[in-house]
């Protein structure tokens, strides 16, 4: 499988497909696209990346275990969750919004913070899956 | 109130955690709970016998109807005394009795809880957490009664007493709730208002059916009297509380709580009688046939709960004060004797009423509290016992047509329980100290000082039997509903009828224990009838069940998962059939709403036909894999033509990823195995076409009808308006249903943690897969 | 198309429960794969089809303007697809650690707790 036009190929795949998947996330709530879909996106990065130049690269690459992600994005989705119960008092998930819109990702708010703990939780979720079986195989 | 009830229970869970140090000398001082709760309801008996009745109220789940309501009236007043009174000299002498047990601890908290739970009980003037409280108590007796958990008798008997109570349990809670819904309310109280209402109900029968279960179960009445002697396994302390003095009162406490609900009826009265009548009968006849002192005193205890019965069925005046006296009478003899069998297993190991003799030299003191208790079950003056068995003669005299027959019921009855009573109470101080006693000595005082306190009470009450009857007795018959109070407890009556009648119960009963040995012979002779006995009914009818359910279980449960799952495709093929077919509403199919078929769609759905058939007849894996795949894209194609984006793009990510792993642990999988069986493949084969056929009917039938999108048009016409968002589909993900998805993301987790832990932990050292 | 779909799904799930009963697990796991996608394609199906009308708000207005498809079940099938992955995955591990303990894939010969021989 590790032929040089792969290799170089998922090299520079790697950080593009990243940007796709964070563009994917962040306009999630106005176009087709969200944490899930996003998030599968750059775990597919990934394991196109590990085919390409073995599992060891690309968790150096990586740096993280990618285990750490899913408490980290469960986490953030919780707070989202919670922010609005601690902060001004109202039920438990109720929107927040940011006043003004930003670029690309369109209002701000709890929301999406919501959603980008989705992503992290797929991409802890499925690398872990993938790399802890390619490791056993 | 709620405080007193529950202190039982934070006692229990005290001694979780410091059950070390209640173990050693300082367990007495556990019976300050149960002597400061006896207390505190000591101080009601003013307020209670001027009339009054004290309600306290906490909403615990008012949806259901379920509040903690507790009424303390003479009923309750008179059973939170035994409980506490009898508690509080139970806990005293358990501390010596069980003294350096290495489970103490775990004692005290079970008798702590039932104590708590008790008092609930009694208390509860809501029926269904009466019935909470009913459970509990039964829960409480199965440890106390399994408490030897090493002895298999124990076991035994623990489990059969709990499939009785537990059983009767079950019908007092369909009671309760058939009951709650005729009367439209839980609340005692308000339920005797409502009692004309009641008894013209067509429930009426079905209500008493279910209420006497539960109290012919929990006081042992005939057929089901045998998991008591059973439950005497317990430690003597339990049987004294629970299965004497409070616990199987309880049934007796529900019968005289419902009687001004439910009573009044012929069907009340006369089953009342026949069941108390024939069990008072059985058992105390049962009394002349055992040997061990437990077992003559647990058959007389059944039969006096069958005389108090008896009595709540004759219902009149006379009866109820007989029955309220009973119950105070019982409890003081009854506990006495109990305790001083205790303490002569205890001293001389030995409960055998043929071999125990003349331990008046060695215990004097127990001596005398046996004697006192045995003269008062006899019923002999002055003792309260005279007072009890007057009441009851007065009673049956005055039934009619049916007075004699009843009168001598209850002679006969009252014969033999005397007999119990000097056996238990008096044989074993008498005669001559055989040798092998010689070296018993008196047990502490904590164990001889509280039989000795209850024998002594029964002649002062006896003599001034003024001090229960206006605070007690009175209040007790009055919340029963009849007037209170006519009946004066009075120890001289005159001569008359009764009189007499208490004299030559007196003059046989003593006659009887003198020339009436009780042997092992005569306990074998009648052990011969066990066989028609309901106790071996019912565990024969046990012991089938259990056949009969191994059986049945070995038929479905039978381990093959093709045979799970041909049984559940066949009933749903066969259910959902019926309703198409013969259930008669077939539909015409209306496919004017449909789309247009063009052609690459024609072409999607050829090449999933295609993939699939190569899946299922593929002989190697990728190519199954591989089939797979293509069935995935293509649904993902179907998304994209068919207006779901989001759809699209996450199938087709997942479908990738599913293909890559199972590429990856394609190698470290088996084979196929390689089974040519034509018959089997044609029986797998009709039972999944049948499936498919029938998915497809419901998918087209489910079609024409009318579509409901009221939820689906919620979120859309609010998507932007609340959530500012303009994709329906992550707006409902992210923030209408925010709360499922972070469920599903940890799931997620889970599954990967799972996944994780599958491969990498190696539980089994020995075991190693690479080699 | 409907009545087209009808059939693919009926196909899925006969195909699915096929599979189910054989004696393998692996074709065990292929089998509740298909199923689950023949469930996706029914729930689909039920909250009625249409072509070219997602449900994404159009960009200048509030609400929507025009028809658009049932964005419920969409929800409800996009979690059910991403749960059937770690489904999947769990259940493909299982296999092969069972196959590596107990050194068979014959479903049969698993319906004992005992100990392996």
């Amino acid at each position: 499988m590790k032929t040089l036009i792969l290799r170089t190929a998922s090299k520079y795949m790697l950080p593009l497909l990243l940007v796709f998947s964070v563009f994917i996330l962040l306009r999630g709530h106005y176009l087709p696209g969200g944490g899930f879909v996003g998030g599968l996106m750059a775990a597919i990065a990934f394991v196109l990346h590990a085919f390409a130049n073995g599992l060891e690269n690309t968790k150096g690459l990586l740096r993280i275990d990618p285990a750490i992600l899913m408490p980290i994005g469960l986490a953030l989705a919780l707070l989202s969750g919670i922010a609005p119960v601690l902060a001004v008092d109202l039920p438990f998930m109720s929107g927040l919004w940011w006043p003004d819109p930003v670029p690309i990702v369109g209002n701000l708010g709890s929301a999406l913070f919501f959603d980008i703990g989705v992503y992290f939780v797929v991409i802890g979720v499925t690398l872990t899956i993938i790399f802890s079986i390619s490791e056993s195989a | 109130m709620l405080t007193a009830i529950l202190l039982g229970f934070i006692f229990s869970l005290f001694l979780v955690f410091a059950g070390k140090f209640i173990k050693g000398r300082l367990a007495v001082l556990s019976a300050l709970v149960p002597l400061s709760l006896f207390i505190y309801f000591l101080s009601f008996i003013p307020q209670i016998s001027s009339g009054e009745v004290i309600r306290q109220n906490y909403e615990w789940v008012p949806s259901f109807g379920l509040n903690l309501n507790f009424t303390l009236d003479g009923l309750s007043l008179l059973f939170s005394l035994l409980i506490t009174g009898i508690g509080f000299l139970v806990f005293a002498y358990t501390a010596s009795y069980l003294k350096g047990h290495d489970y103490l601890d775990r004692f005290y908290g079970y008798l702590g809880m039932f104590m708590g739970a008790m008092l609930g009980l009694v208390l509860s003037d809501n029926l269904l957490s009466m019935f909470i409280f009913w459970e509990l108590t039964s829960i409480s007796s199965f440890f106390l009664i399994g408490f030897n958990n090493t002895s298999e008798d124990s076991r035994k008997s623990a489990i059969l007493a709990l499939a009785i109570t537990g059983s009767g349990g079950f019908l007092l809670l369909a009671g309760a709730l058939l009951l709650g819904s005729v009367a439209g309310t839980y609340s005692i109280t308000e339920m005797i208002g409502q009692s004309d209402m009641i008894i013209q109900s067509d429930s009426y029968i079905w209500i008493l059916i279910l209420f006497f279960g539960a109290a012919f179960t929990k006081s042992a009445q005939f057929p089901f009297h045998f998991w008591l002697p059973g439950a005497m396994k317990a430690p003597t302390p339990v049987s004294t509380y629970l299965h004497s003095a409070t616990m199987v009162k309880a049934g007796i406490y529900l019968l005289l709580r419902f009687t001004p609900v439910l009573g009044g009826e012929d069907v009340w009265n006369t089953t009342l009688i026949t069941v108390g009548g024939i069990t008072m009968f059985y058992a105390a006849v049962h009394t002349l046939f055992r040997t061990d002192l437990k077992g003559v005193l647990a058959y007389s205890t059944i039969s006096i709960l069958g005389l108090l019965v008896f009595l709540i069925g004759l219902g009149t005046q006379y009866a109820l004060t007989a029955a309220a006296v009973y119950i105070v009478v019982h409890a003081l003899y009854k506990a006495t004797l109990f305790l001083i069998t205790g303490i002569i297993d205890h001293e001389t190991g030995s409960r055998d009423v043929t071999s125990l003799a003349g331990l008046r030299k060695v215990m004097m003191p127990v001596a005398i509290a046996g004697f006192l208790a045995a003269l008062s079950s006899a019923g002999m003056p002055p003792f309260v016992g005279f007072i009890g068995k007057d009441l009851v003669y007065e009673s049956t005299l005055d039934m009619g047509s049916w007075s004699l027959f009843l009168t001598v019921l209850a002679i006969a009855t009252n014969i033999l329980i005397l007999y119990a009573g000097f056996v238990a109470g008096i044989k074993p101080f008498t005669g001559k100290l055989p040798e092998k006693f010689s070296k018993v000595h008196l047990p502490n005082f904590l164990m001889w000082v509280p039989p000795l306190i209850l024998a002594v009470l029964g002649i002062i009450i006896g003599i001034f039997p003024g001090i229960i009857n206006d605070s007690l007795i009175a209040p007790v018959v009055d919340s029963v509903g009849r007037e209170g109070g006519e009946v004066k407890l009075k120890l001289w009556h005159g001569f008359n009828l009764v009189l007499g009648l208490s004299a030559v119960t007196l003059a046989v009963g003593a006659l009887l224990y003198f020339f009436f040995k009780p042997s092992a012979k005569k306990e074998k002779d009648i052990s011969k009838l066990d066989f028609i006995a309901p106790k071996s009914l019912i565990l024969d009818f046990g012991d089938g069940f259990k056949t009969f359910s191994a059986k049945w279980t070995y038929i479905l449960q039978n381990g093959f998962l093709r045979n799970y799952v041909t049984t559940i495709v066949l009933v749903l093929v066969g259910m959902v059939g019926y309703s198409f077919f013969i259930g008669g509403n077939g539909f015409v199919l209306n496919s004017d709403s449909f789309s247009e078929i063009t052609f690459y769609e024609v072409v999607i759905m050829i090449v999933m036909f295609v993939a699939v058939a190569f899946v299922v007849a593929s002989k190697s894996r990728l190519g199954a894999v591989v089939g797979m795949g293509i069935v995935g894209y293509a649904i993902c194609l179907l998304f994209v033509i068919y207006s779901a984006p989001d759809l699209a793009m996450t199938q087709f990510s997942i479908d990738t990823l599913t293909v890559i792993l199972f590429v990856l642990v394609l190698s470290g999988l088996p084979k196929y195995l390689d089974i040519v069986d034509y018959k089997a493949r044609i029986r797998d084969g009709i039972v999944a076409s049948s499936l498919g056929i029938v998915i497809f009917l419901i998918s087209l039938a489910v079609l024409n009808e009318p579509v409901d999108k009221e939820v689906s048009e919620f979120y859309a016409d609010n998507a932007y308006v609340l959530a500012k968002g303009k994709n329906v589909v992550n707006v409902i993900l992210v923030d209408f249903r925010g709360a499922d998805t972070f469920m599903e993301i940890a799931v997620l987790t889970i599954a990967a943690l799972g996944v994780f832990s599958l491969l990498k932990l190696r539980l089994d050292k020995s075991e190693n897969p690479k080699k | 198309m409907e009545v087209l779909l009808a059939t693919m799904i009926g196909t899925l799930y006969a195909a699915g429960i096929y599979l189910m009963l054989k004696r393998s697990l692996v074709k065990l796991i292929i089998g509740v794969i298909l199923l689950g996608n023949g469930a996706n394609l029914l729930i689909f199906l039920l909250g009625r089809i249409a072509k070219g009308s997602p449900p994404v708000i159009p960009d200048n207005s509030k609400i929507f303007l025009e028809a658009y498809t049932d964005p419920l079940p969409q929800a409800l099938i996009l979690t059910a697809i991403v749960i059937s992955f770690g489904l999947q995955a769990f259940a493909i591990v299982l296999v092969k650690r069972v196959f590596q303990v107990v050194k068979t894939d014959d479903i049969d010969e698993m319906n004992t707790t005992d100990a392996q021989v």
